[in-house]
């Protein structure tokens, strides 16, 4: 965990409303996958969590929705602007789990988390499928850098307009080790039923601090409670108490 | 004694800055990010006889210029807080804590308040009577004057530490309570805590709060606390402990100007995880600029 001043170094559409943004610091922190930051903008009390889409050293990229004002802010940031960000938040998925043929299962902005993993993933050398999931073609992203990290990638749209007709659980390979998931909750659920093996999921909360101060985000979980920003946002798929 | 240096109740502060209950955990958490010895002292996450899950979520909304929040107590009862959050804290932390209690009967206060009183960690019993009283219709105890004395009371009856009791803000005349508290023997009082509020999610058109209401707090209510402890300080003999949206270190003087004897700071912690150590180390040079030579002159005669 760290506080860090970024600077924008590109902030661009990928769909209608779905933006990258790249974000560069001299003393930032390593990023793990699955983990996230939290960004303060301009006249917003609360900071914005985020995903981790990629990180190198001094470049985080995160892919997020314009879905609220504080999101829509973000959009309009130009390049060369900065951004007060703490890093390193959450406890990011568990790659020594993985096994040797993982399954990685994104539906929507549940998608970016999963990118990092699966770059690390392949570099151990893992055969790595993955499974994108978003309701039509026009919303599709990612799909060409999966690829290029050597995944097996397939996308699946929930109109059947691009690749696969249906949801992830749709389009399940048989063959896999282990399985790691983002997206939304009941994509999430969907996942849950559908899987036989072990695996991890990525969970999403209203934060207050998102570092584990204000338990605004607690849930419960077998293992006990768990505050998603700080033992989380990763469970693994034993623990998980669905809250309805 | 120190340039910013003062008392609460007899005990001594090296500053008067508090993080406030709910925003601060037990303090080991904030270890992680700066050394929390450069705190007066600190008020830990409030602590009942029972573990406590707390309300479900989600318990956080945003609103201009603040946050509300329905976190609903969570905490892991008052015997792991003794056997397992003051071991963790006694490490990174060397002074003596507030230890923040709440309570649904007056029993309740009374037995959780005998536990820490045992603890020689704990420097002061802050008693949050703004939760609801179950024997008493579920009207929270911080809204009566008769329930407040009551729970004051009870506490002063099983300590020797001081009893500061933390005064709701949700009533009509928040001085006659804080009167009602100093006639029944607290130490001192602090205030505010959290204005009831809501907001609704026009997409859903759903409360966001899960619980519906919850407790605003951050900049928004500072002017609104800054008038309770202004009236507070001017009814009562006793110190008052101000807060309410405090985020800067003019907002610390603002408060002691108004009346307090010390300042404890909330929502800000949440936004900015250094927000207390940068008001201390901001305090000097905001003094410097209105000439006050020492925070032990604004505290008056308290």
């Amino acid at each position: 965990m760290k506080q860090t001043i970024l600077t924008i170094a590109e902030n661009r559409p990928l769909t209608a409303n779905v933006y990258r943004m790249a974000l560069a610091a001299a003393d930032l922190e390593e990023q793990r996958p699955g983990q996230f930051i939290n960004l303060r903008l301009a006249g917003r009390f609360l900071r914005r969590p985020i995903s981790v889409y990629d990180w190198e050293p001094g470049k985080v990229t995160i892919i997020y929705k314009a879905v609220g004002h504080g999101t829509e802010q973000l959009s309009r940031m130009k390049a060369g602007e900065t951004l007060d960000a703490l890093t390193g938040l959450g406890n990011g998925y568990d790659l020594s789990k993985a096994g040797e043929r993982p399954l990685l299962l994104g539906g929507g902005v549940g998608v970016p988390p999963l990118y990092l993993l699966a770059k690390r993933l392949r570099a151990e050398g893992k055969a790595v499928t993955a499974v994108l999931g978003f309701n039509t073609k026009e919303e599709v992203f990612a799909e060409e850098e999966f690829t290029a990290l050597g995944c097996e990638v397939t996308v699946t749209t929930a109109d059947g307009s691009y690749g696969v007709k249906g949801f992830v659980t749709d389009a399940l390979s048989e063959e896999y080790s282990f399985f790691y998931t983002c997206g939304p909750e009941p994509m999430l659920k969907a996942v849950y039923k559908a899987t036989k093996t072990p695996g991890q999921f990525s969970f999403e909360e209203r934060m207050g601090c998102g570092f584990g101060a204000c338990m605004g985000c607690t849930c419960r979980t077998i293992t006990g409670w768990k505050r998603i920003c700080r033992e989380g946002p990763v469970l693994d798929k034993e623990e998980i108490l669905w809250a309805d | 004694m120190g340039r910013l240096s003062t008392v609460l109740c007899g005990v001594g502060l090296d500053n008067p800055v508090i993080p406030a209950s709910g925003t601060f955990g037990f303090g080991w958490e904030f270890a992680e990010w700066y050394d929390i010895n450069c705190l007066g002292t600190f008020s830990f996450k409030g602590t009942t006889k029972e573990p406590r899950f707390g309300n479900p979520t989600p318990r956080i909304a945003e609103c201009p210029a603040g946050m509300i929040n329905a976190v609903g107590l969570q905490n892991p009862g008052v015997d792991r807080v003794i056997a397992e959050e003051l071991p963790k804290l006694r490490k990174v932390f060397h002074k003596p804590v507030m230890a923040n209690v709440s309570g649904f009967s007056v029993d309740d206060y009374a037995y959780t308040c005998e536990k820490l009183d045992r603890e020689d960690q704990v420097g002061w019993l802050e008693v949050n009577i703004s939760c609801p009283n179950v024997h008493g219709g579920g009207m929270s105890f911080g809204t009566d004057p008769r329930a407040a004395a009551e729970v004051t009371r009870a506490v002063k009856a099983v300590t020797k530490k001081p009893v500061i009791m933390k005064l709701s803000p949700n009533v009509t005349d928040i001085a006659a309570i804080a009167k009602a508290c100093e006639d029944a023997g607290a130490d001192g009082v602090s205030l505010i805590n959290t204005l009831q509020g809501m907001r609704i999610d026009l997409r859903t058109r759903r409360p966001v709060i899960k619980n519906v209401m919850g407790g605003v707090s951050g900049p928004a209510v500072f002017p609104v606390a800054l008038r309770m402890v202004w009236q507070v300080s001017r009814a009562v003999g006793i110190p008052v402990v101000g807060m309410g949206g405090v985020t800067t270190a003019e907002d610390v003087l603002e408060m002691m100007m108004a009346g307090a004897s010390a300042v404890e700071v909330g929502a800000a912690n949440l936004t900015d995880p250094y927000a207390c150590r940068r008001i201390i180390d901001d305090l000097p040079a905001a003094m410097d600029r209105y000439g006050i030579a020492s925070i032990e002159e604004l505290r008056g005669g308290r």
